[in-house]
């Protein structure tokens, strides 16, 4: 059995993974981005892909290609576009009814004021490609919204005049961060921070969440929207129940096992055996 | 052993190391990449980029 891992730097995940394949007695074929190449007929001789770089764009057009030339991937090229993309995600989320912040999109900064005027004061405004809470803002008022959208549409690149505007979440200092494999939530976590950005790399703290029939429920729904397969769901609890606020595609989980007691790890890596066996 | 590049300290590197596998300098603190393993290669790790983690 031949079971490539797409990488670039290896973090704890990777090596966790690595461990969990060995256990499940396949050793991987380590593949790093940074020295791939591909001739878009052909790719690296592996039975089944599963995508660990660190970079989405890299991850997104690997997966693309390795797809081509016929090597199923985990996650699938389709699942990396719409979750690397809010805007994406949003609109999935959308089309399964799969319950999720208001939120708007706009091209322009008048418009994205006038958008975010709409919605009312607080938002938060969101590259549309963006990982670890960078580049959040939280606009409380007319103000700061003129000031950060002249900003970003001066100094930002391209894709920071894709003005994404989801309604601000009042989510009393935690979130909680769901694991989807295939068919089952198999763990969550609450991450609390005095901070309203509740990442973990931004300091968040990563404590055990029981997985309700509810957190099961929509998480499964959430990564059903994407395309199913490795995910990592992100939902807000708010008086209207739970939304999913993003879905992640090469989730991290290194404060997560500990803390729930689940060997996500090893989770993974039956998963992706299996899929090879069938 | 390797030693760190940015402040010469030596390094312990652990037997199951693996080229890609990020390295903290107990000394200055420095993120470093273990380029390889035989003989050992430290390299600053790069700096996080616009579309990295989840």
């Amino acid at each position: 059995m031949k079971i490539g891992l797409l990488h670039s730097l290896i973090r704890k995940e990777e090596k966790l993974l690595i461990e969990a394949f060995r256990k499940a007695g396949v050793e991987p074929i380590m593949i790093d981005d940074r020295k791939l190449i591909m001739d878009f007929h052909s790719a690296p001789d592996v039975d089944i892909l599963v995508e660990r770089s660190i970079n989405h764009s890299r991850a997104l057009h690997a997966l693309r290609l390795f797809e081509s030339a016929g090597v199923c991937c985990v996650n699938s090229h389709k699942v990396a576009q719409i979750c690397g993309d809010k805007l994406l995600t949003t609109a999935a989320l959308k089309d399964h009814g799969v319950a999720q912040p208001h939120s708007r999109v706009a091209f322009t900064e008048e418009s994205a004021l006038e958008a975010i005027e709409e919605l009312g004061y607080p938002v938060v405004l969101k590259p549309a490609v963006g990982s670890w809470g960078r580049l959040l803002s939280k606009i409380n008022d007319r103000d700061a919204a003129e000031t950060v959208l002249e900003h970003k549409t001066v100094l930002g690149s391209y894709h920071h005049s894709i003005f994404y505007i989801q309604q601000y979440i009042e989510k009393q200092g935690r979130d909680i961060r769901s694991f989807v494999v295939a068919d089952e939530c198999i763990a969550a976590i609450y991450r609390s921070s005095d901070h309203w950005i509740t990442n973990t790399a931004r300091g968040a703290v990563a404590s055990k969440c029981e997985v309700t029939p509810e957190i099961a429920e929509i998480s499964l729904a959430a990564a059903k929207a994407v395309g199913g397969g490795i995910v990592a769901v992100d939902l807000f609890e708010s008086d209207d129940g739970l939304l999913v606020n993003e879905v992640n595609y090469t989730m991290e989980f290194r404060n997560s096992i500990d803390t729930t007691g689940v060997d996500i790890p090893q989770v993974v890596a039956n998963y992706v055996v299996g899929l090879v066996k069938q | 052993m390797g030693e760190c590049p940015v402040c010469a300290a030596e390094i312990e590197i652990a037997a199951d190391a693996i080229a890609g596998e990020l390295v903290i300098c107990g000394d200055c603190g420095v993120e470093l990449e273990l380029l390889g393993t035989d003989p050992v290669k430290l390299a600053e790790a790069p700096s996080a980029e616009e579309d990295w983690g989840q």
